[in-house]
């Protein structure tokens, strides 16, 4: 799932880093706060998306950065939550290539 | 098995006549993926059986060809930019220019499945003044089969997942088992009827703004020029229509004048006709 979306994200032009999980995706960015998209996976493990999400937007060096939820959840309350705590898009699976692409539109990101 | 040319024919002169959908030679796979679904729905044998059956008198069989034929494919806001365009430009100057009917009739007329009148609904919420107004949003279509689900409002989870905003799904939308309801608040604003354009366009009341996004491709360009100019006639002289990306009024109506706006193929009646398309080769 990582593998393909990092693909499918770098064949969009964008420079692609990983993380295992949230613990590891915070302390990368922090190091790179100039990233522009972090894709969520809400059931991680150490830190889960939810958190992670919640994490990011107490850090005012993010403002600019945009979070996309990509998971199983598909409870509208789950959205709801994730949409609350600071997620500016949701993806559920299974989803297509057109899904992100069409998503990275809306939050400005391609043209 | 492949359909013959004879078939291909039969069927291709069908939905042109009825339709104005142009099938180029090449496509016999269209007409063999298309149409053995609705065979097997029909309880028929075969493809080529059931275009046998065409031979005779037109009847319902014929209807749920063309319906079978035409290409519904669409997203919720495809190409972003028109909604935009919509919520930024063109209401704000309605708005000011209906100020005292406190009125504004939009017509859509190729809406498919729903998502494109359902999108617009959404994009005049967005604007907080038009909720005292009386707005109304017509949506048309040949195939009764795509009207029937716009109506149900009803969608999957890709069709949901693809060019609709999450704010927007957690906002207007239930989930009903797997897939998801928009709500009746929406669903009210739209009205969906059958309107085939290659006839006479039936009484209406002026639109403000027609959509008639992704649907001229399908036609030749002695149709085109008809429907452009039969929908100039019915449409407010100060209103506007949105074609979609790869369409453009250019060489077929000379009256429409597009506005700068550099995706989205927004266009008014103009006082002077605009010059045709140019060329050098
Ligand atoms: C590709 S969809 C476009 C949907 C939507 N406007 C969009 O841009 O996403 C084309 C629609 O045009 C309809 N259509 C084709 N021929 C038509 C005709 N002669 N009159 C009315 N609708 C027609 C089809 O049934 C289909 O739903």
């Amino acid at each position: 799932m990582r593998l393909m979306l990092s693909r499918m994200l770098q064949e969009l032009g964008f420079e692609v880093s990983q993380a295992g999980h949230g613990r590891e995706a915070l302390t990368h960015l922090q190091s790179h706060e100039d990233t522009d998209l972090a894709l969520v996976d809400w059931n991680m493990p150490e830190m889960n998306g939810l958190e992670l999400v919640e994490a990011v937007r107490q850090d005012a060096r993010f403002t600019n950065l945009r979070m996309m939820m990509v998971t199983t959840e598909t409870e509208m309350s789950q959205m709801a939550r994730a949409l609350g705590a600071g997620a500016n898009e949701y993806v559920m699976k299974p989803f297509t290539r057109d899904v992100i692409a069409d998503k990275l539109r809306i939050l400005g990101l391609t043209e | 098995m492949a359909i013959t040319q004879a078939e291909f024919d039969i069927v291709r002169t069908l939905i042109r006549g009825e339709a104005g959908i142009v099938l180029e030679q090449g496509k016999e796979y269209l007409v063999e993926a298309r149409l053995s679904p609705l065979a097997r729905r029909e309880g028929i044998a075969s493809t080529s059986d059931l275009i046998a059956q065409l031979g005779r008198l037109k009847g319902p069989l014929h209807t749920k060809v063309v319906e079978a034929m035409t290409t519904n494919e669409t997203i919720f806001f495809r190409d972003v930019e028109p909604f935009e365009v919509l919520r930024k430009e063109i209401l704000p100057k309605l708005i000011e220019a209906r100020r005292t009917s406190r009125r504004l009739q939009i017509w859509c007329g190729a809406s498919s499945t729903g998502q494109e009148p359902y999108s617009i609904a959404m994009t005049l919420l967005d604007i907080p003044e038009l909720a005292s107004w009386k707005v109304d949003i017509l949506a048309t279509d040949i195939s009764t089969d795509v009207l029937a689900r716009a109506r149900g409002g009803l969608y999957s989870q890709l069709e949901v997942n693809r060019g609709l905003p999450a704010t927007h799904l957690v906002k207007y939308f239930e989930k009903k088992g797997l897939e998801w309801q928009i709500n009746d608040k929406i669903r009210s604003m739209v009205r969906f009827e059958f309107l085939n354009l290659m006839k006479p366009l039936p009484s209406m009341t002026a639109p403000d703004i027609v959509f008639l996004r992704n649907v001229l491709i399908y036609f030749d360009t002695a149709d085109k020029s008809a429907i452009l100019t039969r929908i100039r006639g019915v449409m407010r002289q100060d209103g506007y229509l949105f074609l979609g990306a790869a369409e453009t009024t250019r060489s077929l109506d000379d009256r429409f004048e597009r506005l700068p706006f550099s995706k989205t193929g927004c266009y008014r009646i103009g006082s002077e006709p605009q010059p045709a398309l140019r060329a050098l080769a």
